[in-house]
């Protein structure tokens, strides 16, 4: 397989649009994902970053271009995108709750040598609880199972939004150790809320704006200015929105 | 108490067919959501082209029986296939678009049905033992029963076994809880839509066959009528449950069987009843997921 070149950027987005139930969700958004570290999608409640990650996987309708390692994706079905080697780790976990945990990440096992010991280490939680239907599970251990199906698998990219949304602190340290742990292996688009997390995992930020990008760069340039984090997110520094 | 036992094993004989039928409805409506109401009209063709291959080769034999219940479930799976490929898939996720070509599909059969083997029902040859009655606690049951009853759960634990143990099983469970998050893991849910279509389509074919032993004849009408209590052991059962289809065929053809003993007759407005107060008191049904 002949690797992209250097500083190719793994997922490109051009004029991406996101329409649910004949409603404009997503407009007229541009931005870059480098092929390597995590780069956060931020914005306030409501901005449409949900619906950028689900126009990108095509779980919403959507015209534009989105490029996947120079390749089109904007057309193809969700499926066809995600067997490309896209991992999804959607808000709200949406585990299958009358599935077990085994029978969760069984499903979600595309690649003949699935990576099931790597999850197994990251999620020691989960091993002990194999047979237990994950409907029936915390919200944290729920998290696990949602990042585990991504991780199984090799990825050329995960679309993370919100993992540690609704978590108890420790919680959500082991969830940002796994994904910088996941950052190793696969350059990550991550929605978060929280900015330590942001700042602790993210090298780089998109902030969007009704609709729109507003921002992009550094992750530092943006969380250590107060003003324009303030502006475009809606609090006032990360001590108090964690 | 022979009479009670006579409605009791007749309720679950009645039961047996309309689980056949509502178990492809409840697995259709709960993966694509989809209301197929030409699912009555795979259970006429089957048991048609089922009576005429096993009245051929054999008529009112077990080999006979056996050549039509092959047959039937073989027509009811090509049908219901052919349908979803050619029609359904094209109106994906336009529920209601979907539901009226579907309705269309069913008037259009029973036409065509009529069309060929007329408006009056066929009587049917079966096999001597099948007409005689077996004395159980004092009751003398029609064997009929045993059969439908043996088939029907045969069809049950085939269908969960294939639920529990196989990929697409899996993949078919999960879609029934959350279709999208299944092709967000890389998988081509439309690929189970078509075989879910298959499965239903066999059940009711054999139900279709299975119906003909039952009422002693065949008619353009067998899978209007079946599909209408289908459609009720569905709702009050939990529309995708396999589990809640089961245990609802079984409660509404017991229950409108004692009514039509006991309450002169008001078996059919005794369900209806039934699926009234299932629909106020617990919309999703006995065994269906929380809307
Ligand atoms: N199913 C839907 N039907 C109609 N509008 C929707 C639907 N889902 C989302 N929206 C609207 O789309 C816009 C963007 O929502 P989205 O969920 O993408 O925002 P978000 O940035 O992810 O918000 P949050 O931070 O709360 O997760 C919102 O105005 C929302 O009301
Ligand atoms: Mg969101």
């Amino acid at each position: 397989m002949s690797g992209p070149v250097a500083d190719e950027p793994i997922l490109s987005v051009r004029n991406l649009y996101g329409r649910i139930a004949g409603q404009q969700v997503v407009e007229d958004v541009s931005f870059d994902v480098p092929a390597t570290g995590v780069t956060a999608l931020l914005g306030r409640n409501g901005v449409g970053k949900t619906s950028t990650i689900k126009s990108i996987l095509g779980l919403i309708d959507r015209t534009g271009e989105v490029r996947l390692a120079g390749e089109r994706i904007d057309r193809a079905p969700t499926h066809r995108i995600v067997q490309r080697g896209v991992a999804y780790v959607p808000e709200d976990r949406e585990v299958f709750g009358s599935l077990t945990v085994a029978e969760n990440l069984r499903l979600a096992e595309r690649d003949r040598s699935p990576r099931r010991e790597l999850v197994a280490s990251l999620f020691p939680d989960l091993e002990a609880r194999r047979e237990q239907r994950a409907g029936t599970l915390s919200g944290g251990q729920q998290q696990m199972v949602s990042l585990a199906r991504a991780l199984v698998n090799e990825n050329r990219l995960l679309l993370v939004d919100e993992p540690t949304k609704g978590l108890a602190p420790r919680i959500v340290d082991e969830v940002a150790d796994a994904l910088a742990e996941a950052a190793r292996t696969a350059p990550i688009l991550l929605v978060e809320q929280n900015l330590l997390v942001v700042r602790r995992l993210a090298e780089r930020v998109v902030v969007l704006s009704s609709g729109r990008v507003v921002f992009t760069g550094p992750a530092e340039e943006l969380l250590d200015d107060h003003d324009r984090v303030q502006r475009f997110l809606g609090v006032h520094d990360e001590r108090e929105a964690a | 108490m022979d009479t009670l036992v006579l409605l009791l094993i007749t309720g679950l004989g009645l039961g047996a067919l309309y689980f056949l039928v509502a178990s492809g409805l409840s697995l259709i409506y709960g993966l694509m959501g989809v209301l197929n109401f030409a699912h009555g009209a795979f259970l006429t063709i089957a048991a048609f082209l089922g009576w005429e291959a096993g009245r051929r080769i054999s008529d009112g034999t077990w080999t006979g029986l056996a050549i039509s219940a092959l047959v039937g479930i073989l027509v009811g799976a090509t049908v219901a296939v052919l349908t979803e490929v050619l029609i359904i898939r094209r109106l994906y996720e336009r529920h209601i678009e979907q539901a009226l070509v579907t309705v269309g599909i069913s008037l259009a059969a029973v036409a065509l049905f009529e069309g060929i083997w007329g408006t009056d029902p066929i009587y049917t040859d079966r096999p001597a033992w099948l007409t005689q009655t077996t004395e159980i606690l004092g009751a003398r049951i029609p064997n009929d029963r045993f059969l439908l009853i043996a088939c029907a759960a045969l069809v049950l634990g085939g269908i969960v076994l294939f639920l529990r143990r196989t990929r697409y099983g899996l993949i078919i469970r999960a879609g029934v809880e959350n279709r999208h998050m299944v092709t967000a893991l890389g998988i081509d849910v439309r690929r189970s839509f078509t075989l879910v279509f298959a499965i239903g389509g066999a059940a009711a074919g054999l139900g279709g066959v299975l119906a003909s032993v039952y009422y002693g004849y065949v008619s353009a009408h067998l899978g209007s009528v079946l599909l209408i209590f289908a459609f009720i052991v569905t709702v009050i059962g939990g529309l995708g449950s396999l589990t809640g289809a089961a245990i609802a065929s079984v409660l509404v053809a017991v229950l409108q069987q004692f009514a039509n003993f006991y309450l002169g007759g008001t078996g059919d407005l005794v369900v209806v009843v039934l699926l009234a107060a299932v629909l106020l008191i617990r919309p999703r049904g006995l065994m269906g997921k929380a809307a």
